[in-house]
């Protein structure tokens, strides 16, 4: 990019992101295209679609976020995945490189979830302060700039080996609202990027461009206008602030493990539900002593993953399942609130496969011996589902400072997590569902497996319409400090049953367009 | 499988000087051996006798009947070092033990894998335990030469993706 912009570090003027994922990433190109200065600062680095490896454990090693984490809570993962709470990507483009592509809107009750479940004992549940109608033209904008399968012009995408099994098996079972979904992935050529090939491989960066991500798209365009600079291999460790209370700029060590400060007009934190608590925490200072924008004491609190679980099924013939796109289809009839099934809120149900050095490690993690091992004897006539359900917000699931520090001496953040009984209610439904499923389509033999380390992380900076109850409002702007803005997944109020990228880059386009307006009105 | 050193010993020769223990040999020639002499790894910082019994180990944790000793071998193969050998020699003392305690000379002088297996339940919470299942998991899944062993094709990127190879040619629904 010939044109990129080059910032100096004592520009005051430049809007200072942290991290380039579906949240800032977005924000970054918005900004960028309305002619506002922007900084984005990335602590992986930059790799694109020649880049990307078909190969599980390779690709971890090259895009996944490993620096070290800790955890607790009674989270199987806890045990089994200690240091790596979350698979979750640390590059340009950030975790938009590593997602399977599912960009599903909202159902209207959910943005209300306190008002249509009612309060849920050891739930922290609130409604978000905004809702349906509000957010629909902005799910439109998203829709279109990742060309959403099934909206606008675009058509489905086919079916591949895996979904024909589950869609046979959702219709024996009764369900009518199964389909190839809405998915971020070109069923037809598109943004100057192909038609999806079935490789695979989506988790580990669409080689062909096909899914979309950050990383090639809005990241590039942005630099394309001349205001947007990415620095890579930066990694921020504290915000500052004046004695007025507002944000005066980053501290970020360089590529060269040098500490740097970019002064900054505003800055928005989109780090992810990890690092952007653990950012404002780190941040604490004798004014804010507990942290930037945690006067309601809820910086790092209501950590949700979806309830999540995968059920893979066996037949007496070979599926292939690892064949074609990995989220390849969806069941939407579990998806509503109906809490004559035992639990509030609802889950979808899509397809999903790993290659066997992945589905040696997740299957059951631990497990040895011939009940794990005939298992993957079998794995070419397996068919695979994940469990994607809305978690409940609890106060003490959170992130904290622990006493264990990175490469840079700043601490980590630690991981605590515990299922309410809502989840595990809800888990147990979806995996009996599941496994209905497959047995419809004569499997052989079924396997309810546990979540894996999440990839779906919100909630540690939540929106709420009062300042006691959340981190911010419903611009995403902190309540504490103005010129402070959260644009990530940490940002949700309450989880949802879908995906929540499309959601992530929808409140990201209307954050771009609600601080271009307050910077040209003076507000900010 | 680099790792491995082809013996140019005949099969003979490689019998003649075997301690028999399992399906493999234990040559007390500084390397365990296929008894028909197809493979064999080299030993320096451990016994033959732990290699073998480390390899035995490691099918009985994950035991897929249609992969051959070779593959396991590699997985193992990092432990013959001078960081991993005090580690070995302990743990697979704590696992003769175990073996003794459920009335076996050892654990590989348990003829049945369900005996083996209930020897390693007793010490599977052990951290030598937990290290060597935790290593397999990626030294032997990993290993791309086993990966068509369960059908999975691997890279499909350079071959154009599955888009006119069958990603949706299931013909049993």
């Amino acid at each position: 990019m010939a044109t990129a912009a080059k910032f100096e570090l004592t520009d005051d003027s430049v809007v200072v992101i942290i991290g380039t994922g579906a949240g800032g990433g977005v924000l970054a190109n918005e900004l960028a295209q309305k002619g506002v200065k922007v900084v984005a600062l990335e602590a992986g680095g930059r790799y694109l679609p020649e880049d990307y490896i078909n190969d599980e454990w390779e690709s971890f090693g090259q895009l996944a976020w490993t620096d070290p984490r800790t955890t607790s809570g009674d989270w199987r993962v806890a045990r089994d995945f200690s240091g790596l709470p979350a698979w979750i990507v640390k590059a340009v483009g950030g975790t938009t490189t590593h997602w399977a592509g599912a960009s599903i809107r909202f159902q209207e009750h959910e943005w209300k979830a306190l008002t249509t479940y009612g309060a849920v004992e050891g739930a922290n549940l609130l409604d978000w302060p905004i809702d349906h109608a509000e957010m629909a033209p902005w799910y439109e904008k998203a829709e279109a700039k990742l060309g959403v399968t099934r909206t606008g012009n675009f058509p489905g995408l086919p079916g591949n080996n895996n979904y024909k099994v589950f869609e046979a098996g959702a219709k024996a079972v009764g369900y009518s609202r199964v389909s190839t979904g809405h998915m971020a992935i070109n069923s037809v050529d598109n943004d100057e990027r192909p038609a999806c090939q079935q490789t695979g491989f989506c988790f580990q960066g669409c080689k062909w461009g096909a899914k979309w991500s950050a990383a090639y798209t809005d990241i590039p365009k942005g630099e394309a206008t001349g205001n947007l600079e990415v620095r890579d291999h930066a990694h921020v460790a504290r915000i500052l602030h004046n004695d007025e209370g507002r944000v005066t700029g980053v501290e970020y060590f360089d590529k060269d493990g040098n500490l740097q400060f970019q002064a900054a007009r505003i800055v928005a934190v989109a780090g992810n539900t990890f690092e952007s608590p653990r950012l404002l925490l780190n941040s604490a200072s004798s004014m804010f002593p507990d942290g930037l924008a945690n006067s309601s004491g809820q910086v790092g609190r209501n950590y949700m993953r979806h309830t999540t679980g995968s059920v893979y099924g066996i037949f007496e013939k070979p599926v292939r399942m690892w064949r074609g796109t990995t989220m390849a289809g969806i069941i939407q009839d579990e998806a509503h609130h109906d809490p004559s099934r035992g639990f509030v809120g609802g889950y979808e149900l899509e397809t999903l496969s790993l290659g066997i050095p992945f589905m040696a490690a997740f299957l059951d993690p631990g497990s040895w011996g011939r009940e794990f091992t005939s298992a993957l004897d079998q794995y070419e006539n397996m068919a695979g589902m994940w469990i994607v359900g809305e978690d409940m917000p609890q106060e003490t699931n959170r992130v904290t400072l622990s006493d264990t520090v990175d490469k840079f001496g700043l601490k980590v953040a630690n991981v605590h997590f515990s299922d309410h009984p809502n989840d595990v209610a809800m888990r147990n439904h979806a995996y009996e569902r599941g496994q209905a499923i497959y047995r419809a389509m004569g499997a052989t033999r079924t396997l309810p497996t546990p979540p894996y380390p999440s990839t779906h992380n919100l909630g540690t900076n939540r929106m709420s319409e009062r300042a006691e109850d959340g981190v911010v409002n419903k611009w995403g702007q902190t309540h504490d400090i103005a010129n402070l803005f959260v644009s990530d997944g940490s940002q949700f109020t309450t989880g949802a049953a879908e995906n929540p990228t499309l959601t992530i880059v929808a409140l990201a386009i209307r954050q771009a367009d609600h601080i271009a307006r307050e910077m040209s009105a003076g507000n900010l | 499988m680099q790792e491995l050193r082809k013996q140019g010993l005949t099969r003979r020769a490689l019998l003649s000087r075997a301690v028999a223990a399992g399906a493999l040999a234990v040559t007390g020639a500084g390397f365990i051996a296929a008894p028909n002499g197809a493979w064999a790894v080299e030993v320096r910082n451990v016994t033959e006798q732990q290699m073998a019994t480390l390899l035995q180990m490691a099918r009985d944790i994950y035991p897929h009947d249609r992969i051959g000793d070779r593959f396991y071998a590699v997985a193992i193969k990092g432990y013959d070092s001078p960081e991993q050998a005090q580690m070995v020699a302990a743990g697979i003392e704590a696992l003769d033990a175990a073996a003794r305690e459920a009335g076996f000379d050892s654990y590989l002088g348990a003829g049945w894998e369900a005996d083996r297996v209930a020897i390693l339940r007793s010490i599977e919470e052990s951290d030598f335990f937990q290290t060597v299942r935790g290593g397999l998991v990626t030294g032997l899944y990993n290993q791309k030469d086993v990966w068509p062993i369960f059908g999975y094709e691997g890279e499909s990127f350079s071959q154009g993706g599955y888009m006119y190879r069958g990603f949706d040619d299931i013909d049993w629904l």
